[in-house]
C-alpha cells in the first residue's frame, strides 16, 4: 500500500467512531431483549453488520421464534451482497484477504469507498480497509461496553432501554425515505405490522412486510 | 442449544455466506433496475416493521405505553435533524421518566 492520504485517514477514522459507538446502543439493547453479553460479543464480532443484528435483538425480543429472527436478519444483509458485487471489481483480491475484505463489506466501508474513488483508485481501497477495520474494531468494543453496562442497570425498562431500541430502528431508517413512495412503504409497513400482531406468530408480521417491499419495487 | 444461540450463530453464518457470495458472483447478474430497487425497499419496509412491533406490541399484544412517548421524542429529535445518539439517548431518557414516575 502507498502513501495514505491524511483526507482518507480522517474520513475513515471519523466514520468508524462515530458508527462504532452505536456499538452501545446495540450490547445495551442486545442484553435487554436476553441476550447474554457473550452472544451479544460474538455478533458483533461474527455477523458484523447493525441493522441485522438489531433485527436479530428485536425480533426474539419481541417473542419471535430464532428462524423469523434469522430470516429477517438475513433480508437485512442482503444488502451487503450486494456491496461486495460492487466492491469486489475494485479490490481484486483472492484468499484470506477476500474473505476479510467480505466480512468487512458493509454500509460503511462501501460508502467512504466510493466517496473516495474520486480522487484515486488507491484512495478507494485504503478507504474501504480503514473504514472497514476501524468500524469493527469500535463497534466490537463498544458491544461489550452497552452490554456490560445494562448488565449493570438490572430492570432496563427503568432506563429507557425498551424504548432506545425502537429509536434505534427509527434512526437507522429515517435516512432511508428519500421520496414519498418511501415514505408510503414505511407508513404501511408499520400498520401492516401493527395490524398483523395480533394474528400471526411473533416475527412474521415484520418478515411479511419484506413482501410489501418487492410488489412496490417490481411495480415500479 | 436455545433460541438465543441458535439465532446468534445463524445470523453470523447467514451473514457471512451473503457478504462472501457478493463477493464472489458475477457483477451482471444483479445489475438490473428491479433488484436494485428491490433492495434499497426492503430494509425500509423491515425497519418500518421494527419500529412499530417494538413500540406497540408486548408477546404479541398492542400496548400502548411509555415507548411510545420515547419513540415520539425520537421522531421529533429526527425532524430537528439530530444526530443519532441524540435521538436514541432522548427516547431512552423520555421513556424512563415516564416509566419511573408515572
Amino acid at each position: 500500500m502507498s502513501r495514505v492520504e491524511a483526507i482518507t485517514v480522517r474520513d475513515s477514522l471519523s466514520v468508524s467512531l462515530t458508527v462504532g459507538a452505536y456499538g452501545i446502543a446495540f450490547g445495551a439493547a442486545s442484553v435487554a431483549n436476553g441476550f447474554s453479553v457473550m452472544q451479544s460479543c460474538l455478533l458483533s464480532l461474527l455477523t458484523f453488520s447493525g441493522a441485522s443484528q438489531f433485527a436479530v435483538v428485536g425480533v426474539l425480543g419481541a417473542g419471535g421464534s430464532a428462524i423469523s429472527a434469522i430470516a429477517t436478519a438475513s433480508l437485512l444483509g442482503v444488502r451487503n451482497g450486494l456491496y461486495g458485487v460492487i466492491m469486489a471489481p475494485r479490490l481484486r483480491v483472492k484468499g484470506v484477504k477476500r474473505i476479510v475484505a467480505a466480512h468487512i463489506t458493509i454500509d460503511e466501508s462501501t460508502a467512504v469507498a466510493l466517496g473516495a474513488e474520486k480522487r484515486d483508485h488507491e484512495a478507494m481501497k485504503q478507504g474501504f480497509w480503514l473504514t472497514g477495520i476501524g468500524v469493527f474494531v469500535f463497534w466490537n468494543l463498544f458491544t461489550l461496553l452497552g452490554a456490560l453496562g445494562a448488565q449493570a442497570m438490572g430492570d432496563t425498562r427503568a432506563w429507557g432501554l425498551d424504548s432506545a431500541v425502537p429509536a434505534a430502528f427509527l434512526g437507522l431508517v429515517w435516512p432511508r425515505l428519500e421520496s414519498n413512495r418511501d415514505r408510503a412503504l414505511a407508513i404501511t409497513s408499520v400498520l401492516f405490522a401493527i395490524a398483523m400482531t395480533p394474528i400471526l406468530p411473533a416475527g412474521l408480521p415484520i418478515i411479511a412486510t419484506a413482501f410489501i417491499a418487492i410488489a412496490v419495487g417490481l411495480r415500479r | 442449544m436455545n433460541a438465543f444461540w441458535i439465532a446468534t450463530l445463524g445470523t453470523s453464518v447467514i451473514a457471512f455466506a451473503l457478504k462472501y457470495s457478493g463477493h464472489s458472483i458475477p457483477q451482471h447478474w444483479l445489475e438490473h433496475p428491479k433488484v436494485q430497487r428491490i433492495n434499497a425497499l426492503i430494509p425500509i419496509a423491515l425497519l418500518s416493521a421494527l419500529v412499530a412491533v417494538q413500540t406497540f406490541t408486548e408477546k404479541s399484544k398492542l400496548m400502548i405505553d411509555h415507548r411510545l412517548a420515547g419513540v415520539s421524542v425520537a421522531v421529533i429529535a429526527l425532524l430537528l435533524k439530530a444526530p443519532f445518539p441524540v435521538v436514541v439517548l432522548s427516547a431512552a431518557i423520555t421513556s424512563a421518566a415516564i416509566y419511573n414516575w408515572l
